[in-house]
């Protein structure tokens, strides 16, 4: 292997502040706030195939398996969420969500 | 000298595509690039020699979890002019977050050497591809020392199916379905109602309530 692992940790890096400032840049949207939890649920995800490969353990790539099921529940439960609140208030601008007023 | 080339492609395309998810105006295009976004991650994670992940990334991500987003970004009516007002509203304080936390990330990881005596201290090593490929590792570790966390990952997947369905399902009254007890207690004193009607007047449901509780 040719590649420093610094290169994927930098790569996973860049990846997991797209994410943050996907969260911060769509205030508009919750579809895409979703996506960018998905981008860093990915970068995480990079991290550990990476450090597995390079420590020459196993472990890291179940533990990726584990994040999947959990990203993809998470996934299922948000949009379902988001499907039942769009019928409430026919809108998913994240500005209409202030009903309780926290 | 391959492996760097490929890197470096699916690296950039991962970068742009990640950079276009957050900022397409449209959905449906955000979740393409998502989905080019998890290839290219797919490319990486072959790279690293984990082709099973490769796979159960390109299977249960593009295949499940980007049609599901597909599915709902098509059934929820968006606002498209509505949703790019105020685009760059939020802009300033992000990019000042991002910018404070890839920093503080690069720092991290830049001067990141680990010390060769923690090749010792691996939980499982990693079999020679040779003799036990990267599926039968897994499969070996999964159904074998870690079969409790696959069973409660099975149990997650099961409390998400669940949830999801109850949170979206609408359970309308308008289907007539036949009620066999209700039917056979038919007696005639339920089935006639004896009605009076003044004359010249139309008479309503609420009339013939009204009429029998009085008499």
């Amino acid at each position: 292997m040719h590649i420093a692992l610094g290169h994927y940790l930098v790569l996973a890096g860049v990846l997991f502040t797209i994410g943050i400032f996907g969260i911060f840049l769509n205030r508009k949207n919750v579809i895409i706030i979703l996506m960018s939890v998905e981008l860093m649920l990915l970068a995480v995800n990079i991290n550990f195939v990476a450090f597995s490969a390079y420590m020459n353990d196993m472990f890291g790539q179940i533990f990726t398996l584990f994040i999947l099921t959990v990203a993809a529940a998470e996934a299922a439960i948000g949009l379902a969420i988001l499907v039942v609140f769009f019928r409430s208030k026919g809108s998913i601008n994240v500005e209409d969500i202030n009903q309780m007023k926290g | 000298m391959v492996a760097v080339v490929f890197f470096y492609i699916f690296a950039i395309f991962l970068v742009i595509s990640a950079v276009m998810v957050i900022s397409a105006r449209n959905p449906v295009y955000a979740v393409f690039f998502l989905i080019l976004a998890f290839f290219n991650a797919t490319g990486l994670f072959i790279l690293l020699g984990a082709e099973f992940l490769a796979m159960l990334l390109l299977m249960v991500y593009v295949g499940a979890v980007m049609v599901l987003f597909l599915f709902v970004v098509m059934m929820i009516d968006i606002d498209l002019k509505e949703m790019s007002r105020g685009f760059l509203q939020y802009a300033p304080i992000g990019s000042l977050v991002g910018i404070i936390i890839l920093a503080e990330i690069i720092m991290v990881v830049g001067g990141f050497t680990y010390d060769a005596s923690l090749i010792t201290t691996t939980a499982v090593p990693i079999p020679d591809v040779a003799e036990i490929s990267n599926l039968e590792a897994f499969g070996l570790l999964l159904y074998g020392e870690y079969v409790f966390f696959i069973e409660l990952a099975g149990i997650i997947l099961l409390v998400a199916l669940i949830g999801a369905i109850i949170l979206t399902l609408k359970t309308t009254n308008k289907a007539h379905r036949q009620d066999i007890s209700v039917q056979v207690a038919r007696n005639t004193e339920t089935a006639i109602e004896m009605v009076s009607v003044k004359s010249g007047q139309a008479f309503s449901k609420n009339d013939t309530i009204k009429m029998n509780k009085k008499g």
